[in-house]
């Protein structure tokens, strides 16, 4: 974490975070802190003063689930690039995923992911991989991971297939606490059956028996978030499910929570934002694992959004390279960037007051992650200065092209959207002012 | 496709405004059973003689030419269409589609084809059905009927019977029907 | 204006595709002419892109296209920069830099003339793409429905087999819809779309039911590896149930048309005798591609003057 010799007021802005909303100035110390927090009346200043008038202030946002590319495929993102896509899409930490080149299943890979990521403009969180090579044969070495700071283990990209090795991971997940400092770990999966899944390149149903695009059905996914629920309640593990995208999956996680089972969710912004009916265009930037859904579909993660069955808005950003996206729908990879873009779509698409919908993004992820001592939590003194300050009126035009992502497969071309992310405080340095990153 | 239709056809649009009329129903007529005289004295009668209308302005007036022949000759004549759209220089320029139906009473080899167009203007119609013909056979002889010779011609062709020479201004029309022949312009 | 692309039947609407049936008549005939060339193409360039061997579409695409007089150019796919790796963009603007007029291409990706359209500059014309679209062969089996019927309106199509992973099934369902006819798809449930929203069709399961009241029975071809997907028992099973065998061509009445895109599975859709039978039009309708196919590029190529250039002549 990095940190200037300079303290910072943040001015005129409305405090959000877990313990309530308020009118409220913060200074944010030299060391990286939060020095103080008061009304106009504390007098409170700072060597230099960042404009937060009709803006909300609020913990960073933390997501836990970012594609960032490195090592392997720096030509679509580096962790550099990525993170700072982040910063201006108003999050302070990012979850890694582990299916780079070569993946994050060992500790010499996850070494170099945090190393990158000291630089990088948040924190850069590595997740790491279920089993080695994210292969689904034998489990990677989670002790070590877990031991150099792991806290979310997943394949992400695809799902354990073999039921039995899954039930073995979470079982041995439940014993981490020693190499964590007591922390406990989470398996996140990603929810797709292979079986029912290979070989499609959208969600089935109407609009792929129209446009004769081989359709993967809801039960792909409906399947292995039941089984997952299975072994939750018989192992005691925790269970992340990632990226919700059908209407049954959500009726099944509301149900586990119901149960009281240790399970948690995240839905990406385009999975409540975005329907099947996109790829009638043939355009590859639609295409998506899980795919779009049809419109109950999104009605339903909404809902969950809503009512608490899905705890965290994620981005699943997953940068390509521009001649990766131009090939035939089928070929291409699947995946849409999405961190400059999720404060926007969620404020603009979601009916949630901007309590809860901070929440989603900020202090539940950052549970998830594990890393609720850094990010997240109430801005309060005392507190690590990671914090976003966002104007939830603002309007804009999304254009994929301006964004500091190296790629540019953005599927929101366009839109014009409400909310922009103002300044971002990362361990007590302004790396985003006035909507631009400072470096 | 005749000038008419031709005029008529999407995108040039338009009405067709008559200002004067220059041939009558029964001067038609006339002009008719005279050209059918020259093409039997031409050919020293009607033997081999196919005549062909361009569709869809010469149609009528070579259906009527040929019966008069037949009539006069006591032969029966042979009589076909031939829609030339696909052989025009101007594919791409114009708007041009096939419009009706080429139809050509057997094989041209040796024969006397009598070509029937309402007007001759440019003469790049008659080109393009030269053309076309060549798809048929090889004629002995081609000669041209027109009703009204208007002037204006971008290539070397002339007509071997006409029914009225007309002398007009690039930017008129004729509209040529067996109820007569007006002279005007299309209003947009 | 004329459409620039033939993409799908969709996009044409129920008055271009009657535009190019009434135009398939002028090059019907010119194919019967002695000398079937007109050189109303002349100098345009078009490139064949065949990602999918069909050396029956091509060679009919072919046929018309010499036929009007058009320079012609094989990519030809396996022996290509493709096999090197280059990507279906870069392949395109390749192409599209020597300077074509139309691309034809055919594409086992549902989609891919959709994009090449969104690349390049020059028209596309979809050959077939994936399960999707052939809008040719619905056009050509437009064709010979009307050579026989006059106008569809009120007519009786069953469209029989494998309608899930057939292009032909989906466009030919567009295009007999939007001339008036009625559609009954006839299929076991797991060679049917999984949803049908949309799609203007009845639904049956037994072929034996739909029969008496059809005009038009069109065979789709069998792949032989839907048995191993699971899709049908066995072939068997799905000749007797939905195959046009010799049992059903006797009960079949004796104006009904038979229809099939080719190539056939004699023995398994099809028996022998209801393919050579007379009420079989299978060899008419591969002659109808030929001027089918003359019609969509002479209204794609021939036909596209733009405004100014109009003016200009008048």
């Amino acid at each position: 974490m990095s940190s200037t010799n300079q303290t910072t007021l943040i001015r005129g802005g409305t405090v959000v975070d877990a313990t309530g909303t308020r009118r409220a100035d913060v200074l944010v110390g030299a060391d990286g802190l939060i020095e103080a927090v008061g009304d106009e009346n504390a007098d409170l200043r700072g060597d230099r003063t960042i404009d937060a008038g009709d803006c909300v202030v609020s913990p960073g946002f933390v997501d836990l689930h970012t594609h960032l590319r490195e090592p392997g495929k720096e030509e679509a993102e580096t962790i550099e690039t990525g993170s700072r896509g982040g910063a201006l899409g108003g999050f302070t930490a990012l979850v890694a995923m582990p299916n780079t080149t070569p993946p994050m299943d060992s500790v010499g890979v996850v070494r170099d992911v945090i190393e990158l990521g000291k630089t990088a403009l948040t924190d850069i969180i590595p997740s790491a991989a279920i089993t080695v090579g994210r292969a689904g044969q034998e489990l990677a070495p989670m002790a070590e991971l877990a031991e150099l700071g792991v806290r979310i283990f997943t394949d992400d990209g695809t799902g354990v297939q073999d039921d039995l090795l899954m039930k073995r991971a979470l079982e041995y997940s439940v014993g981490m606490a020693p190499f964590t400092g007591g922390a406990s770990v989470a398996l996140a999966q990603h929810c797709e059956v292979n079986s029912l899944s290979a070989g499609t390149f959208m969600h089935e149903g109407e609009w792929s028996s129209r446009l004769g695009i081989p359709g993967q059905p809801s039960e792909a996914e409906d399947l292995m978030v039941m089984r997952d629920i299975a072994f939750a309640r018989s192992t005691g593990a925790r269970v992340h499910f990632q990226h919700l995208s059908t209407a049954g999956a959500v009726a099944l996680v509301r149900a586990a929570k119901a149960e009281g089972l240790p399970v948690s969710a995240e839905a990406t912004t385009h999975h409540f934002t975005l329907t099947d009916a996109a790829c009638a265009s043939f355009d590859t930037v639609f295409k998506v694992h899980p795919p779009l859904r049809a419109d109950s579909d999104v009605a339903a993660v909404k809902a969950g959004l809503l009512d608490g069955t899905i705890d965290a808005i994620a981005t699943d950003h997953a940068p390509h390279c521009a001649h990766d996206k131009e090939q035939p729908f089928d070929a291409a990879p699947p995946g849409m960037i999405g961190l400059e873009t999720a404060l926007a779509l969620a404020l603009t698409e979601l009916d949630l007051p901007v309590e809860k919908l901070v929440g989603l993004m900020s202090w539940r992820p950052a549970e998830i992650a594990g890393i609720a001592d850094t990010h997240g939590g109430p801005i309060a003194a005392g507190r690590p200065a990671n914090i976003t300050v966002f104007d939830p009126n603002e309007t804009w035009t999304i254009d994929g092209a301006s964004f500091a992502s190296k790629s540019s497969n953005c599927p929101y071309e366009g839109h014009e959207v409400r909310g922009k992310v103002r300044h971002t405080i990362f361990g007590g340095e302004t790396v985003v002012l006035d909507q631009e990153a400072t470096r | 496709m005749a000038e008419r239709e031709r005029k008529m056809t999407r995108p040039f649009g338009g009405v067709f405004v008559a200002r004067t009329s220059v041939m009558s129903a029964d001067d038609i007529d006339r002009a008719i059973w005279r050209m059918a005289h020259e093409v039997i004295e031409h050919n020293h009668g009607v033997a081999n003689v196919v005549v062909i209308g361009l569709q869809t302005g010469g149609v009528p007036l070579a259906e009527r030419i040929a019966d008069a022949l037949s009539e006069i000759t006591n032969d029966d004549v042979a009589f076909g269409t031939i829609d030339v759209a696909l052989h025009r220089d101007d594919i791409g320029i114009r708007p041009i589609m096939p419009e009706e139906v080429t139809s050509i009473p057997g094989d041209l080899h040796n024969k006397v084809v009598v070509l029937v167009d309402d007007v001759l203007f440019t003469g790049r119609t008659i080109r393009a059905a030269l053309d076309a013909l060549t798809s048929f056979g090889r004629p002995r002889s081609v000669q041209l009927a027109v009703m009204i010779d208007r002037g204006h011609r971008e290539l070397p062709i002339r007509p071997d019977y006409v029914g009225k020479n007309l002398p007009t201004r690039r930017d008129e029309v004729v509209d040529v029907t067996l109820d007569g022949v007006q002279l005007g312009e299309m209003h947009k | 204006m004329s459409p620039k692309h033939l993409l799908s039947i969709n996009d044409l609407g129920r008055d271009w595709i009657e535009e190019i049936l009434r135009l398939t008549e002028s090059f019907a005939e010119v194919s019967a002419r002695q000398i079937p060339k007109v050189p109303a193409l002349r100098g345009k360039n078009i490139a064949w892109l065949f990602y999918e061997d069909s050396t029956r579409t091509r060679l009919s695409f072919e046929t018309a296209a010499k036929r009007l007089s058009a320079d012609t150019m094989n990519f030809s796919v396996s022996s290509s920069s493709v096999n090197k790796g280059e990507s279906l963009r870069d392949t395109c603007l390749t192409i599209s830099a020597m300077g074509v007029d139309a691309i034809v291409v055919r594409h086992k990706s549902a989609g891919v003339p959709w994009q090449i359209a969104n690349w390049i500059d020059a028209s596309v014309i979809n050959a077939g793409d994936g399960w999707h679209q052939h809008p040719t062969q619905a056009l050509l089996d437009s064709y010979t429905l009307t050579q026989k019927f006059g106008a569809l309106d009120g007519r009786h199509i069953a469209i029989v087999g494998d309608i899930k992973h057939s292009r032909v099934a989906r466009s030919n369902i567009e295009a007999f819809t939007a001339l008036g006819a009625e559609v009954t798809v006839v299929a076991p449930q797991t060679l049917l779309p999984p949803s049908l929203e949309g799609w203007n069709c009845k639904v049956s399961h037994d072929l034996d039911a739909v029969l008496p009241t059809t005009d038009a029975v069109y065979l789709l071809r069998m792949q032989l590896e839907r048995q191993k997907d699971a899709l049908v028992p066995s072939l068997r099973e799905y000749t007797s149930r939905y195959g046009l065998t010799d049992e059903r061509l006797k009960r079949l009445g004796s104006e009904v048309v038979i229809m099939h895109p080719g190539p056939m599975n004699r023995g398994v859709e099809i028996s022998q005798a209801a393919a050579d039978d007379a009420r079989s039009v299978v060899t008419q309708q591969v002659a109808n591609g030929v001027s089918v196919r003359m019609a969509v590029l002479f209204l794609l190529l021939g036909h596209n003057p733009d405004e100014e250039t109009i003016e200009e002549t008048l």
